[in-house]
């Protein structure tokens, strides 16, 4: 069986490399954590193209079922078609349109699918797709017809904590948990993104960012998708490195919360 | 070797079932692990383990099982590479008085004695140890011998359980922000409130089967969460250690915007006639004021110690503040809010060790009381969730 291995836009620790490949190689699906900003909902795509498999992805929302995952009877246009007579109204099967899941099942070749952010749906959701996920396979009454997954798909599914998920469900996942990258790994991120920083002004930035890290105080510290939009924005603006050692400029860029930026003003002028 | 460590995962609460077990025996079967302990650590945590505020018990048991037993994980990767070494029998001294073994044989006896050997042994023929002709071990001489032991390169998976990066995640500990959240979100009730815009699939269907197949279409309302809360909190004096965390219960309940109606309300040490509506306590509102405002089914959150001198408890008059005179003792105000809302708990933020001191004994008679911690906000939801039948 194909291992995955990361991509060269997506850095991957061991640990995470390795949970990707028993969730393959026993087939059960993937349940990633952390914190927002680490990159979960990537790796999905990072898989896909490293398996060089198609990717499906099924984005949560607070009012999506379970059900929609799998597929939708159309009854209102149905209902519309018999009364204005378009179409063959007694074939059901026009009405029937698979949803994410279902398409997976249905596909000729092994796909990747992600279910992003599923505790946004209801608390009931996971349950729902118990079934589903662990047979691969989901029976539509109103055509009398089964849906059978030719070749198992490779379920990757994310989640931000916003509501814990029924054990039945955890029972069933590979889980792993985003750790936030210490320095080393985060410069390799970095790289991806900047293969030409200049190292002295990646130095100060990364300095300054896991000190505001490493702060207490604040409601949301900045996350990974924050620092290299901050430094994107330092390389377009052409911010003196020697700035960021006493200040931090653009610092819309990685603190979003208003009550957080007085207390990294106040703190930076305290510093002087 | 590997039952003791399921055993002792559930002796830590690490909720594993024999699910998960067989998926991981499944997983070491497809040898995954690559016979790496440090490799068998992460599959094994990614397999059983499904939450970070588990990891640190995890560690624990980790370090219980297999600290000290690094060696038995890199036995086999060593078998592995010394039957790689022995391609060529004749490079191998001849030892005519020992008896050679085959690697079946090898590996059978080697886990034989390492399932009888009880302490370490060096020099002899027989167990596993240092020197001696015994074919288990290093240092020794044997034609056929398993050398394993000695010293690991980087970060070994016992030094990863070590460190035990996870402490932070513990549900046990004082909570933060996000997981208030996560608790408190599931504090909600379900009516169907506001315009009639949802369209209802199945009475549709029905009013179009009467209406003889001419299609009419029936909308509802949307379902709304109907919970109210309040939030009243003790601040000042002995609840200034817990500021930062009465803070993050706050911005919780605020940022969790599905509650109908949600309100916070300070008070110090324990409520009398009002409450106040800012933390310095300069602004109040009578408690009738509040009776009157909020509906029964209200749900009430009390955050404080609840730990205080009796008779600003027990006493008429005896409040903490002079200008705060009480004519009514403050228990009987205690009392009275629980009548009013009978869905009222009281989150203590001090550690449960502490909760055999008197006034905490005597309020905890009064409303219900859970630690200020993720398991007891939890609790203290599910209380409020199911609601007062008798009195709703």
């Amino acid at each position: 069986m194909s291992q995955y291995k990361g991509t060269s836009d997506y850095i991957v620790s061991k640990e995470l490399q390795d949970a990707v490949n028993v969730s393959l190689a026993i087939q059960r699906p993937l349940l990633l954590k952390g914190e927002p900003g680490t990159g979960k909902t990537l790796l999905a795509a990072s898989i896909a193209a490293s398996l060089n498999r198609p990717l499906l992805r099924w984005n949560v929302k607070s009012t999506t079922k379970a059900q929609e995952g799998l597929y939708l009877y159309d009854t209102v246009q149905r209902l519309n078609d018999s009364r204005f007579g378009d179409g063959n109204v007694r074939d059901i099967k026009r009405y029937i349109k698979l949803g994410k899941l279902g398409e997976a099942f249905v596909a000729p070749e092994p796909v990747v699918v992600l279910i992003d952010e599923i505790d946004k749906a209801d608390l009931e959701f996971p349950n729902d797709l118990l079934a589903e996920l662990d047979e691969m396979r989901f029976y539509i009454p109103e055509t009398n017809e089964e849906i059978k997954a030719k070749h198992r798909p490779m379920v990757v599914i994310t989640s931000n904590a916003e509501k814990e998920l029924p054990d039945a469900f955890l029972r069933r996942c590979v889980f792993h948990f985003i750790e936030f990258p210490d320095v080393e790994m985060m410069k390799k991120i970095v790289a991806v993104h900047f293969p030409q920083i200049e190292s002295k002004l990646l130095q100060h930035a990364l300095n300054k960012f896991y000190e505001l890290r490493s702060r207490t105080d604040l409601r949301k510290p900045p996350s990974t998708s924050e620092l290299i939009d901050w430094l994107h924005a330092l390389v377009s603006m052409g911010v003196n490195p020697k700035l960021i050692e006493t200040e931090i400029p653009l610092v819309g860029c990685l603190i979003k919360k208003d009550e957080d930026s007085p207390k990294v003003k106040r703190s930076s002028r305290s510093a002087h | 070797m590997l039952l003791p460590f399921f055993y002792t995962l559930k002796a830590l609460k690490i909720p594993v079932g024999t699910h998960e077990w067989l998926t991981l025996l499944e997983a070491l079967s497809q040898n995954l692990n690559d016979a790496s302990l440090d490799r068998f650590y992460h599959l094994a945590r990614s397999i059983l383990v499904k939450s970070e505020s588990l990891f640190d018990a995890y560690d624990q048991a980790f370090l219980i099982c297999f600290k000290g037993r690094e060696g038995e994980f890199k036995a086999k990767e060593e078998l592995l590479d010394w039957l790689n070494k022995i391609v060529d029998p004749n490079n191998r001294p001849a030892m005519p008085d020992i008896p050679q073994l085959s690697l079946e044989e090898l590996r059978k006896k080697f886990l034989e004695r390492m399932r009888e050997q009880m302490e370490e042994h060096h020099g002899g023929s027989h167990w596993i140890g240092t020197g001696g002709t015994s074919p288990f071990g290093h240092g020794g001489a044997h034609p056929s011998g398993i050398r394993f032991g000695g010293p690991g390169g980087g970060r070994s998976a016992v030094k990863v359980a070590e460190e035990r990066r996870f402490a932070n995640y513990r549900n046990d500990r004082i909570l933060d922000t996000r997981q208030f959240k996560v608790a408190l979100k599931r504090l909600r009730k379900l009516d169907r409130v506001g315009p009639q815009d949802e369209l209802s699939l199945e009475k549709s269907i029905d009013a179009t089967c009467k209406n003889a197949g001419d299609i009419e279409l029936v909308f509802e309302a949307e379902k709304k969460n109907q919970m109210e809360l309040l939030l009243l909190m003790d601040v000042g004096g002995s609840m200034d250690p817990y500021v930062e965390l009465m803070d993050g219960l706050f911005s919780a309940a605020h940022s969790v915007k599905h509650f109908k109606a949600f309100q916070h309300y300070y008070f110090h040490n324990c409520i009398y006639s009002k409450v106040f509506t800012d933390m310095h306590r300069r602004d109040s509102i009578p408690l009738d004021d509040i009776f009157k405002k909020y509906r029964k089914s209200t749900r009430i959150i009390v955050v404080g110690d609840a730990c205080m001198n009796p008779y600003e408890l027990f006493s008429p008059g005896g409040a903490i503040d002079y200008w705060e005179h009480n004519p009514t003792a403050g228990i009987e105000w205690l009392k009275r809010v629980r009548q009013q809302y009978p869905n009222t708990v009281w989150l203590n933020p001090e550690p449960q060790g502490f909760w055999d001191h008197m006034t905490i004994q005597a309020v905890k008679k009064q409303i219900p009381m859970f630690p200020l911690t993720v398991d007891g906000l939890t609790e203290a939801v599910d209380l409020l969730r199911a609601g007062n039948t008798q009195l709703a």
